[in-house]
């Protein structure tokens, strides 16, 4: 596949991740700071946001699990979760996170486990979408600003 | 470039988030801060050489070998939700501390309550950040940067360097990006917490210049 037909590829995925909310404005702010000195920039925050988040739908799977459930220390998983996903601009991840933490101010068992399948399933897509737009990189070359 | 004398500048950033670290890392370098990570309040109090007892001794003066640091930092911008010691926290041990107090201490938090805002304000805190940080956030931290290195010359410099990046077009670049980002959404509340709290922060110079544009 030539370049030009790669980046035309590349721009039109982007386009509606941004356009389908997966990603928002904060996500062009990372490639703002990505330059020839920090080649890898947004590949590395990325990849650190699919650690970050892995381990943290584990804790929050054990969390749900417990017969007693701490909702604080669930709220404070969600936390965290809410704000890596704000920094990256995973904006439909962080939204579930927001209607999370209200199901754990509630203590509702119920909407907090609805709520995890919800942020495991919106995390699995934007994961999928941002792996395949890395590819296209990969194999086209650099973004197009 | 006129940026020669930020070079010189170090920042503290603390935070436990290793994403967040890892932003707020990177846009102090692009705005050509030195920088240093840590991921806990009490790090940064260990970074900073402050122990225990210190607090304990306000009068102590300055010239006390104990209170002298390792290394010297400029400015801490730190998390405000920590677990164990909160960036609230850290901000109060530090302008407790007769050898830290100098040091301008900016918060940043994911979430905008208006009396935590103002808390830490009061308590010496010379911004407040809403999460996620951006680029145009970090230009409010030149002038404070610039208070704390010795004043008069330093304002001096500071004046004709501005009227050198008023000319260079990567000045009037970020310039653009700032007033476009001024025009959307989220900044507005930024913009409100700091109009209500203090006229001084809604001139500061940067601003002067962009209003001339």
């Amino acid at each position: 596949m030539d370049v030009v037909k790669l980046q035309k590829q590349l721009v039109d995925y982007r386009a509606s991740l941004y356009h389908e909310a997966f990603l928002d404005e904060q996500f062009t702010q990372l490639q703002e700071l990505q330059d020839e000195n920090n080649p890898d920039f947004v590949v590395e925050v990325v990849s650190l946001f699919f650690e970050d988040s892995e381990r943290l739908l584990n804790e929050l799977a054990k969390a749900l699990e417990q017969q007693s459930i701490d909702f604080k220390r669930v709220d404070a998983h969600v936390h965290q979760l809410k704000g890596s996903s704000s920094s990256i601009g995973a904006q439909r991840v962080q939204k579930v996170c927001i209607t999370f933490r209200n199901y754990c101010e509630e203590q509702n068992v119920e909407g907090c486990l609805k709520c995890l399948q919800q942020v495991k399933h919106e995390y699995s897509l934007v994961k999928t979408k941002l792996e395949t737009m890395f590819k296209i990189l990969a194999a086209g070359g650099s973004i197009p600003m | 470039m006129g940026m020669a004398a930020e070079s010189q500048f170090h920042v503290l950033a603390v935070d436990d988030s290793i994403i967040d670290r890892k932003l707020i890392e990177r846009l102090l370098k692009t705005s050509s801060y030195q920088v240093t990570t840590v991921d806990s309040g009490s790090k940064a109090l260990e970074f900073l050489g402050l122990h225990e007892d210190d607090t304990t001794n306000p009068s102590t003066p300055c010239v006390s070998p104990n209170n002298h640091q390792e290394v010297e930092v400029n400015l801490v911008i730190t998390d405000y939700c920590m677990p164990g010691m909160t960036g609230y926290d850290l901000l109060k041990k530090i302008k407790e501390s007769s050898s830290l107090r100098d040091i301008p201490v900016v918060i940043m938090s994911s979430e905008n309550v208006p009396s935590r805002i103002s808390r830490c304000l009061e308590e010496g805190a010379e911004e407040f950040f809403l999460k996620p940080v951006r680029l145009s956030d970090l230009n409010k931290l030149r002038p404070h940067l610039m208070k704390t290195k010795s004043k008069d010359q330093h304002q001096k410099q500071e004046k004709q360097e501005e009227k050198s990046a008023f000319q260079s077009p990567k000045q009037q670049q970020q310039e653009k990006e700032e007033h476009q980002q001024q025009q959307q959404s989220s900044n507005n509340k930024r913009k409100a917490i700091e109009e209500g709290l203090s006229p001084e922060r809604t001139r500061p110079r940067y601003n002067g210049i962009t209003t001339v544009v």
